[in-house]
């Protein structure tokens, strides 16, 4: 037997663990190129006050979560009961209410309660564009820097809090 | 069960993405952009991924976000951005998944040098296979073995295969 | 009790598959002539049982049965009949049960065509196509069953996929799979051949035939897709190089590349181990692209709904099933090897050089499709790679093969003579020069290099290819008696490479001098394209059977002359609420106008402006002519007497032999 008639069999061993590998991922997920550096600079009205403007200065000092969320979002909808968890022990949530008009933000938050420290309006996803938000809900973690240390895609939940997010917090916390 | 929960998180995006699968809503406003712009638009819109998407350039898709970033790119073309500067800001955002066209870089050398390091190999391969017949003569005693019995092989063939059929 | 009939009849389907692989195996083994034979009716019984339980699924969708719950997520109480019996294969578990449909089909038309072939190499080839069709009725029944129940019954369908009420994408899939599943044909003779040992001129040229027609259901396939995609996506695309498309291309490349080489094999008895490879290679890319489709590894614009156990179970059968194949490969090939008994400058060098750039071509859609899934696996992060990456790299792999086919055939076998081949070769030549440069300034287009030599590679395929047929009439004193006499074989082959110069004539000028144009158009008002006047006459409500839609209607005219009136439509459909375009085109063989109906501007008001999209595309037809000539081409090669004559001899001298 010579050996190069193995190499067929070596390329299907190959694309065999390739594809087994692959099976493990979700395809559609993109992480972002944001991670590990400073937040994209933004200044939005707050959601209910429209004169009051919020920048990216407001944010830095202490680690926060940013979490786009909309009221056409049925995921967020999933996603809520945790945030109003984590809101409970005392974590800052600042709310980006992404591609949605003010009163259906309002009413949203009004109906399943509010997590936010402070909700961003965003009614054209401007924000959302500059950090490569591409659908809701996303959530990016802050450190005191201001530095984006995490992103999660998709809701977030008990698991991924504890096994991503709160370890990334510990180092951050004072 | 990840991807149950992914799916649900995008069911408007995904749902509104097959609804209107088929054409871009918002007409490109032409009589802003000269000739010369309009060909780069039309250029750089369809090699730029949507994100939302199944598999679409931001010119077929009709997602709520792939509008947006044609509005970008447009913006940013009437402002006078090259199309590297346009793509950059992109990357800057997304990462490398929004290029149709993937950069070549280290990451990527293996993607583009592949097919032709692979033809390269390839035509090696027949040619020596072919120029093997001159060198037949110096082979081993083994090989020589080898041969007769697949030349044997072969004459066996040749008595089964019918004459007129050789055309 | 319909559908469990059917549920039960797959069921049985798979007994018998696993006694179609195991007792012509015992078979061979004890050189028990009655055990083999079992393999035959096992086959054809396999192939009733599936087509009993494929007529039971049809049953449930025509009777609207709502409570089998693949019928209520693809069917609708609405559907017109005729998308009600093309709803069976409009989702995963209808379309995997067709697919065995035709494995069994196959298998069955092996076992009644071949009825004379050695008995031992004919059980171990259904054998083969046994072991194929348990795996894949393992995993219909196992996780993708059409026939599941559900309760409560829902009072009415989630309805078809409207992309998919469309007559091309009514016979699409079906040729698409009998081509994929066609190549199980030449894999399972390959596989024999490997088995036993043995393989001759008359293996070869038992296997062309089956590879040939599966080719050119293949090629239908591929086409009609092609034609569909850019009708009913309302892109004005033709190929997008998706992973699904890719999918069906690489066992095209590599089953073009097997034809050519079962062609040295049979004429010249060479290239024997290359053959068998490319038989297995072109089946392993048919799974793959199943793999590719239904796991959900890559994100694609026509992918299935799809489940990651499916994925796994698919993966796992295929892993099998080609490290079987391989491992057997490894194990026999090297005794099929063979020194090369002809110069490269022959008709076998250039089919060797064919397949060389047949096969990396293959390779490199295989790296372009799998790239962005082998980044992520290596932590590269994630890429995408789409038509500028295709295009850029497919084009110089592919473009010499279009001087290769002209050589190829005014090249004899074994070794030429460079100055007899240029004797011949010359005035086809210059001929393609001279129109390559012509065409697009006789065309109107501007001169573009690409064109010139996109154009010049059509023309001399197609005059080298009518040049085949004239030589021989020529040779003949009496010429019609001479074209008479032209076989079968040789006809398709100058069909199939007249074929190739029209697709590359056309693939040239519509990618290179298409215009595409988005505007916006309020009633009355006209749009300019190319010298083309679009004039926007307003849109209607209509409504279809089960759809609601918005009927546009656009006057094309040239020059004041008025050419067509256009009604490219907006449908909604009522049961799911989806919005599909309906494009309207008008075509000759040197352009097509196509409008596609956007949104109304205004969205409350239908009667304001709206946005459109116009293309002027040149000779778009030729691309599918081009597809459909080949597969032509294809299916009178496959025709030839010679296969069935020769067939007869050879398997009188085969048994004269075994029993002398």
């Amino acid at each position: 037997m010579r050996l190069r008639y193995l190499v067929p069999a070596l390329v299907l061993i190959g694309l065999v663990v390739l594809f087994a590998i692959g099976l493990r991922h979700d395809p559609r997920e993109v992480p972002s190129p944001l991670i590990g550096k400073p937040a994209p600079a933004f200044s939005l009205a707050v959601l209910g006050a429209p004169q009051q403007t919020y920048t990216l200065a407001d944010l830095q000092g202490r680690p926060v979560l940013v979490n786009f969320f909309a009221s056409w979002c049925a995921a967020c909808r999933v996603e809520h009961p945790f945030l109003m968890q984590l809101a409970a022990q005392g974590v800052e949530i600042v709310g980006v209410d992404y591609k949605d008009t003010d009163a259906d933000g309002a009413d949203w938050l009004a109906r399943h309660g509010n997590p936010y420290r402070t909700v961003i309006a965003d009614p054209q996803g401007a924000m959302g564009l500059d950090w490569g938000v591409y659908g809701a809900p996303e959530t990016f973690v802050l450190d005191t820097a201001g530095t984006i240390v995490y992103k999660q895609i998709g809701p977030l939940s008990e698991a991924v809090w504890r096994e991503r997010v709160a370890p990334l917090l510990q180092g951050a916390k004072p | 069960m990840k991807r149950g929960t992914l799916k649900s998180r995008f069911a408007p995006l995904a749902l509104l993405a097959g609804l209107l699968l088929a054409l871009p809503g918002a007409p490109l406003r032409a009589a802003e952009l000269d000739a010369e712009q309009q060909a780069r638009y039309q250029t750089l819109i369809n090699e730029l991924r949507c994100l939302v998407c199944q598999n679409q350039t931001i010119a077929d898709s009709n997602a709520p976000l792939a509008a947006d970033l044609r509005q970008q790119v447009e913006t940013q073309i009437r402002a006078g951005r090259s199309d590297a500067e346009i793509k950059r800001y992109l990357t800057d955002r997304y990462g490398d998944f929004v290029l149709y066209r993937p950069p070549f870089k280290a990451k990527t050398w293996l993607l583009w040098g592949g097919p032709f390091v692979v033809l390269l190999i390839a035509l090696a391969v027949a040619l020596r296979f072919v120029r093997a017949r001159r060198a037949a003569p110096a082979a081993t005693a083994v090989d020589a073995a080898a041969l007769r019995q697949v030349l044997a092989d072969e004459a066996g063939d040749d008595a089964r295969r019918p004459p007129e059929n050789r055309s | 009790m319909i559908p469990e009939l059917g549920h039960f009849a797959l069921v049985a389907a798979l007994l018998v598959a696993l006694l179609q692989v195991a007792l012509p195996a015992l078979g061979v083994w004890r050189r028990d002539r009655r055990l083999m034979a079992v393999a035959s009716s096992a086959a054809q019984t396999q192939f009733l049982l599936i087509l009993f339980a494929y007529l039971c699924l049809t049953w449930a969708f025509v009777t609207r049965d709502w409570s089998v719950a693949y019928v209520a997520a693809n069917s609708h109480s609405e559907l017109p009949l005729a998308y009600r019996v093309s709803a069976v294969w409009g989702a995963h578990e209808g379309s995997m049960l067709l697919w065995v449909l035709m494995l069994s089909g196959w298998a069955a038309a092996v076992s009644v065509f071949n009825r004379r072939l050695p008995p031992d190499l004919a059980a171990t080839t259904l054998a083969v196509l046994g072991a194929v069709g348990v795996g894949f009725l393992l995993f219909i029944l196992l996780t993708s069953n059409p026939f599941e129940r559900s309760f409560p019954v829902p009072a009415d369908g989630r309805d078809l996929n409207p992309l998919l009420q469309d007559p091309g994408l009514v016979i699409h899939p079906p040729m698409l799979y009998m081509g994929y599943v066609g190549f199980s044909v030449a894999f399972a003779f390959a596989l024999a051949a490997l088995i036993s040992g043995r393989l001759d001129a008359a293996w070869a040229r038992w296997t062309r035939p089956w590879t040939t027609t599966a080719w050119l259901f293949l090629t239908c396939g591929i086409t009609l897709g092609s034609w569909w995609a850019y009708n009913e996506l309302g892109w004005g695309g033709w190929w997008f190089w998706d992973p699904v498309e890719n999918a069906s291309f690489m066992p095209w490349l590599v089953g073009t590349a097997l034809i050519h080489s079962l062609a040295v094999t049979e004429k010249r008895g060479q290239l024997k181990a290359w053959t068998v490879l490319l038989a297995i290679l072109a089946f392993a890319l048919s799974l793959l692209g199943t793999f590719l489709v239904r796991s959900g590894v890559l994100v694609s614009v026509h992918a299935f709904a799809t489940d990651p156990a499916r994925g796994v179970f698919i993966l796992t059968f295929l892993a099998i099933v080609l490290g079987i194949a391989f491992t057997l490969y490894a194990w026999r090939a090297p005794r099929f090897v063979s020194v090369a008994d002809f110069a490269l400058f022959s008709r076998e060098g250039l089919l060797l050089l064919n397949n060389v750039f047949l096969v990396v071509a293959a390779f490199a859609v295989l790296l372009g499709t799998l790239y962005p899934l082998l980044a992520e696996a290596l932590n590269l992060g994630k890429v995408s790679v789409g038509p500028p990456y295709f295009n850029a790299v497919f084009l110089p792999l592919t473009a010499p093969l279009a001087v290769l086919v002209g050589l190829a055939a005014a090249v004899g076998w074994k070794r030429a003579k460079p100055a007899e081949v240029w004797k011949r070769v010359r005035v086809p030549a210059a001929l393609a020069v001279v129109a390559g440069l012509a065409l697009p300034w006789a065309l109107g287009h501007r001169t573009l290099l690409a064109a010139i030599a996109g154009g010049m590679l059509a023309i001399w395929v197609l005059l080298t290819a009518a040049q085949e047929i004239g030589r021989r009439v020529l040779a003949k004193r009496d010429r019609v008696q001479g074209l008479l006499q032209v076989p079968r074989a040789v006809w398709g082959m100058t069909l199939a490479h007249a074929g190739l110069g029209i697709w590359v004539l056309g693939v040239s000028f519509v990618s290179l001098y298409s215009v595409e144009k988005d505007v916006r158009l309020g009633p009355g008002q006209a749009a300019e394209l190319s010298g083309y006047a679009f004039r926007f006459d307003g849109v209607e409500g209509r409504a279809g059977p089960n759809y609601d839609a918005d009927h546009g209607r656009v006057e094309v005219s040239h020059g004041g002359r008025v050419l067509a009136e256009l009604e490219p439509e907006k449908r909604r459909y009522r049961a799911s609420g989806q919005v599909m375009t309906e494009s309207a085109v008008d075509h000759n063989a040197l352009r097509d106008l196509y409008v596609a109906l956007g949104e109304p501007i205004d969205k409350a008001r239908a009667d304001g402006d709206w946005a459109l999209r116009l293309y002027y595309k040149p000779m778009m037809r030729l691309v599918w002519w081009g597809g459909f000539i080949m597969a032509l081409g294809g299916l009178i090669a496959a025709s030839d007497r010679r296969y069935r004559l020769a067939q007869a001899r050879e398997t009188a001298a085969v048994r004269a032999e075994a029993l002398a």
